[in-house]
């Protein structure tokens, strides 16, 4: 294995640039367990865990190699509330938004919240820079749209931020374990309501009915609520895994997402 | 790759294969064996150390990450003579059994403590959610650190005290005690 550790972003563009397999590694949170399993044998990592580019964070833009550790600190509510229901403490000092966008697992748990306020993905190459709406960024399980010579540089959320906003997820155990179900919820004075889902498809998705239903409900009554929680499990895609069954995911997702509106009522 | 990394205070320069792990590093090539490796894939939380003052999972950095940084085991806070007020309360409250996952949950509770001072079971729990114990011996984990964190207000570490003075490998201490054996 071949380690090639940059001092600067234009180093680590040109890294990538010459080797289209090199594989990325920021806090090592999934790329090295599948190393430590054997199930995946990188000829060429490059480390990007000391590029200050990446470790910048100003005002809505939020640099890709921020940690856990800082967002559970942060001026978001539902990203920082999410941050501290991530792994463990020490997860959150290694894990970044960056790797949690990299590995584009249906499970991430950032992924949610940057679907609910229709946050982009910067990308750079040696080439220049281009920015994606998140939904052009996740493309499928554990695939996202990055050039092999682009690096996920930032994540920018929307100037105006929904002032409530909420996260909650489900899983087997509270530390240490990848959600059977995630939803983050937002929602603004005028009623205006998204709600992303993660675990629930393919990628993370948003119910956009659901959303359409809700929004229009200035003061939701309970039967509202209800008929809003029975829309989310009726638009979600979810499957039968190891970890839990489609039947679960869709009843654990309407739970999750009445709880969620009633928070931000 | 040619890597330097301080660790206990003592800076270390080492050719390393780039596949290398940070804790197999402090393990088999400064011989420093009390971090120990439980599980591999940061289930665990044995293998936890300070990587520039924050609590990590060893077992999933790669040694050449940690080139430049700052390394704290937990053979750097403390030593038999002046234990860290966390061993020492660890010794007092029985906070172990077969003792493997200590050295672990003691790194992680040190940074849990420094940040939140006193806490209540529940939130120790919370703390130390990274951490497992197969003994399931958590009832003492937790008077273990919440006796640590009333202690830790006035104590201070050893080792910030004076790094140079308190570092010891195991050989060293292997060294040391048959010396003594032989006196």
């Amino acid at each position: 294995m071949e380690m090639t550790t940059p001092k600067d972003l234009t180093e680590a563009l040109t890294a990538i640039d010459q080797d289209p397999d090199a594989v990325l590694l920021a806090g090592g949170t999934d790329v090295m367990i599948g190393v430590n399993f054997g199930e995946t044998w990188p000829s060429h990592v490059v480390g990007l865990r000391r590029l200050a580019e990446l470790t910048a964070w100003e005002g809505n833009r939020i640099g890709a190699g921020v940690t856990y550790r800082r967002l559970e600190k942060g001026p978001f509510a539902a990203l920082a509330e999410l941050s501290r229901t991530v792994g463990s403490p020490q997860i959150r000092n290694a894990g970044t938004i960056g790797g949690n966008l990299g590995t584009a697992s249906p499970a991430g748990d950032a992924l949610p919240f940057l679907a609910a306020v229709d946050a982009e993905v910067e990308l750079a190459s040696l080439n220049g820079r281009r920015t994606l709406p998140w939904h052009e960024f996740l493309v499928g399980v554990k695939r996202n749209a990055r050039e092999p010579n682009e690096l996920i540089v930032a994540t920018i959320l929307p100037e105006a931020m929904p002032p409530r906003q909420a996260f909650a997820k489900v899983g087997i155990r509270n530390a240490m374990v990848i959600s059977t179900v995630s939803a983050c919820l937002t929602r603004r004075e005028d009623g205006t309501t998204t709600i992303a889902l993660g675990s629930v498809a393919p990628t993370t998705i948003r119910a956009r009915k659901a959303e359409a239903m809700i929004s229009s409900e200035k003061s939701p009554t309970e039967a509202a609520i209800a008929e809003f929680g029975r829309l989310v499990s009726e638009e979600i895609k979810p499957i039968s895994d190891h970890r839990s069954t489609a039947a679960y995911r869709r009843h654990a997702a309407g739970v999750l997402a009445k709880r969620l509106l009633e928070r931000c009522l | 790759m040619d890597i330097n990394v301080r660790v206990n205070g003592k800076t270390y320069t080492r050719d390393v294969e780039p596949r290398l792990l940070l804790v197999d590093f402090i393990r088999d090539h400064l011989a420093m064996t009390g971090t120990n490796i439980g599980c591999d894939t940061t289930q665990c939380g044995a293998c936890t150390i300070h990587l520039d003052g924050k609590a990590v999972k060893s077992c999933t950095v790669l040694a050449v990450q940690a080139d430049g940084s700052e390394v704290t085991t937990i053979e750097g806070i403390g030593k038999p003579s002046a234990l860290h007020p966390m061993q020492a309360a660890f010794q007092d409250n029985h906070g172990l059994q077969c003792g493997y996952c200590t050295p672990g949950m003691i790194m992680a509770a040190i940074k849990l403590v420094e940040e939140r001072g006193e806490m209540n079971d529940d939130e120790v729990r919370h703390g130390l959610e990274g951490n497992l114990c197969r003994c399931t011996g958590y009832e003492n984990i937790v008077k273990s650190v919440q006796a640590a964190a009333n202690d830790m207000g006035v104590a201070h570490s050893p080792f910030e005290a004076d790094p140079a003075a308190h570092h010891e490998t195991l050989r060293e201490a292997e060294a040391r005690a048959a010396a003594r054996s032989h006196e």
